[in-house]
């Protein structure tokens, strides 16, 4: 990386720099109080709420008391089914916009150009559609499995970008070689394209757990507000975003255990988000070095 | 590549995948005017915007009047816009031109942190924190500030990070002919790394104004949902997304359509947003080519 500090920046004290310096150190520093407020808050209105018998307790109260367990089951459930809904068509969907596909051909540009479109679809009306598809006809109802159909067209933009940029990062010869050795389209695919982009593919797929896990608009009308425990995908099943959704809006004195749910909910996600990181410096620092 | 008798099956179900994935869009699409074609078809659309008041459940008198709803979604994302952009250019450019690289990588890490805060726990925050102090500065609290404060903190980190990227690109060369031609920080970064940048500046504002636009979650929970024309800042407001979550649960016939049609007019305006976007971005590949 090129040094940003020649010498005369940092020996020159204007007062124009000075100034700038100011104003976008002030700037700077809100940006970062206003999220320390937010996890300070979070942290000191949640913390004495979290518990080993929080995480894995019964909803008692609707959400006053009690715990988050069968909400957790429900989120991951929600999850898993969502993957397995989104992964197959996404991943279909990039090999061939990569390896089938001329890039540039109109077929491709369609397709490219209505799965941008879908990624700029607001979650709001994401949660629409699927009620009105999935659960009304389709004849699904709110359950785990109208929410995690719905989550899976919210994240499938996601997921096609980046196994794409994947696919396409991959070393040139690698393709002609495989040629060469006489395998076939499928063997190529399988046994050398996708094991090479798979690290690329796993931070797609991880970032795609994450935004699902922190949506709550596309859920509210489709996976429903259940919180038993959830026993089948047909069942209804309260996600943690919208319990924190519900605690905080429709339920007198849920700030506690709302605040212990964010608190919850904020800890997977930075988890989720730092796997995502770590496994794409991983990727970048093979690429490099190859 | 050999034309097997597999390789047709995998190219056939591969391409039907992606056909799979391509149409999603057009299901919702049609979907939404499907959903919105009672209204569309009762000749409601004029309505939305002639009539005086929004209550569209009434027996009596059926009101649709969507504007003011329109001009909350309108309020909120300006207020959110003017809050992020600055802070997060003049954020970047103190990242990228005074911060030293130890302490910008830092910077870069708390940003990352505050962009994956999902909205929800944005909006809750700001029900519980922010609104008791709005609300002793002047009541009632939920409001158009309460809202967009919330909103232009949760993109403030797209304008930042998409700034930081932006500035990062402007080559080096350049930069080091500035200093070369004797240019201070300040004259460096007014006329050589913001026009350099500029593009991409603003199509991070862009895209954060798309996202503003279409988020509900931390919105809702902040903004008092008083469907009429704030006349101040302390005013509540409701903002188009934030109808639709809170009156689906209940809609039924004419008022569902209402929320569809709605639900059509988002979506065509992030489309538009994203749409300008991507003409912009092969506008500008094109300039360099």
């Amino acid at each position: 990386m090129v040094s940003l500090f020649p010498a005369s920046f940092t020996r020159t004290r204007r007062p124009g720099d000075i100034l700038l310096g100011l104003a976008g150190g002030l700037a700077c520093a809100v940006t970062l109080l206003a999220l320390g407020c937010i996890l300070w808050d979070l942290v000191r209105l949640g913390l004495p709420h979290l518990s080993w018998s929080f995480l894995t307790g019964e909803v008692t109260e609707n959400g006053r008391s009690g715990g988050i367990g069968p909400i957790l089951i429900s989120t991951l459930m929600i999850l898993g089914f969502a993957l397995a809904f989104v992964i197959p068509p996404a991943l279909g969907c990039a090999i061939w916009l990569s390896e089938m596909v001329r890039q540039g051909s109109g077929a491709a540009r369609i397709i490219t150009g209505s799965v941008d479109l879908l990624a700029s679809v607001p979650s709001i009306v994401f949660g629409l559609f699927g009620m009105s598809f999935f659960c009304q006809t389709l004849g699904l109802g709110f359950s785990i499995l109208s929410g995690s159909l719905t989550l899976a067209c919210m994240i499938l933009p996601l997921l096609v970008r980046t196994t794409l940029s994947a696919l396409q990062s991959l070393p040139a010869d690698l393709r002609p070689t495989a040629s060469a050795l006489g395998l076939s389209g499928a063997t190529m695919i399988g046994k050398i394209l996708l094991p090479a982009a798979l690290p690329g593919i796993l931070v797609g797929i991880t970032l795609g757990v994450g935004r699902a896990l922190a949506e709550t608009a596309a859920l509210i009308f489709t996976s429903g507000y259940a919180t038993r425990w959830p026993e089948s995908p047909s069942d209804s099943g309260r996600a943690l975003s919208v319990h924190i959704y519900d605690l905080a809006m429709n339920i007198p004195n849920g700030s506690g255990a709302a605040s212990a749910s964010a608190l919850v909910l904020l800890v997977l996600i930075v988890l989720i988000n730092t796997t995502a990181a770590s496994l794409a410096a991983r990727w970048h620092r093979r690429h490099s070095a190859s | 590549m050999s034309r097997s008798r597999s390789d047709i099956l995998l190219r056939s179900g591969l391409g039907t995948l992606a056909g799979l994935s391509g149409s999603v869009v057009l299901l919702i699409l049609f979907f939404l005017v499907a959903g919105a074609m009672p209204a569309l078809r009762d000749g409601v659309l004029p309505r939305l915007f002639l009539d005086e008041f929004w209550q569209p459940g009434s027996q009596r008198d059926p009101q649709y009047a969507l504007l003011p709803m329109l001009a909350g979604s309108i309020l909120v994302t300006v207020l959110a816009i003017l809050i992020a952009a600055p802070l997060g250019i003049a954020g970047a450019i103190f990242h990228r031109f005074y911060l030293p690289p130890r302490f910008a990588a830092w910077n870069e890490h708390a940003l990352e942190l505050l962009a994956g805060v999902p909205s929800v726990v944005f909006g809750f925050w700001g029900l519980t924190v922010l609104v008791p102090l709005i609300n002793r500065l002047h009541p009632p609290g939920q409001s158009l500030l309460a809202a967009g404060i919330v909103l232009g903190l949760m993109i403030l980190p797209t304008v930042a990070l998409t700034s930081q990227a932006a500035l990062r690109a402007v080559p080096g060369s350049q930069l080091f002919a500035a200093a070369g031609l004797g240019l201070g920080r300040v004259a460096t970064v007014f006329h050589i790394a913001l026009p350099a940048a500029r593009p991409g500046i603003v199509a991070g504002v862009i895209l954060a104004v798309a996202r503003a636009v279409g988020e509900t979650m931390a919105v809702v929970m902040v903004c008092g949902n008083i469907a009429k024309y704030p006349q101040s800042v302390f005013d509540s407001v409701r903002p188009v997304t934030a109808t639709i979550a809170l009156e689906m649960g209940y809609a039924t016939s004419s008022h569902k359509a209402l929320l569809f049609t709605a639900a059509l007019f988002l979506v065509l305006l992030s489309g538009a947003l994203v749409g300008w976007l991507a003409f912009r971005k092969g506008k500008n590949e094109a300039a360099v080519n």
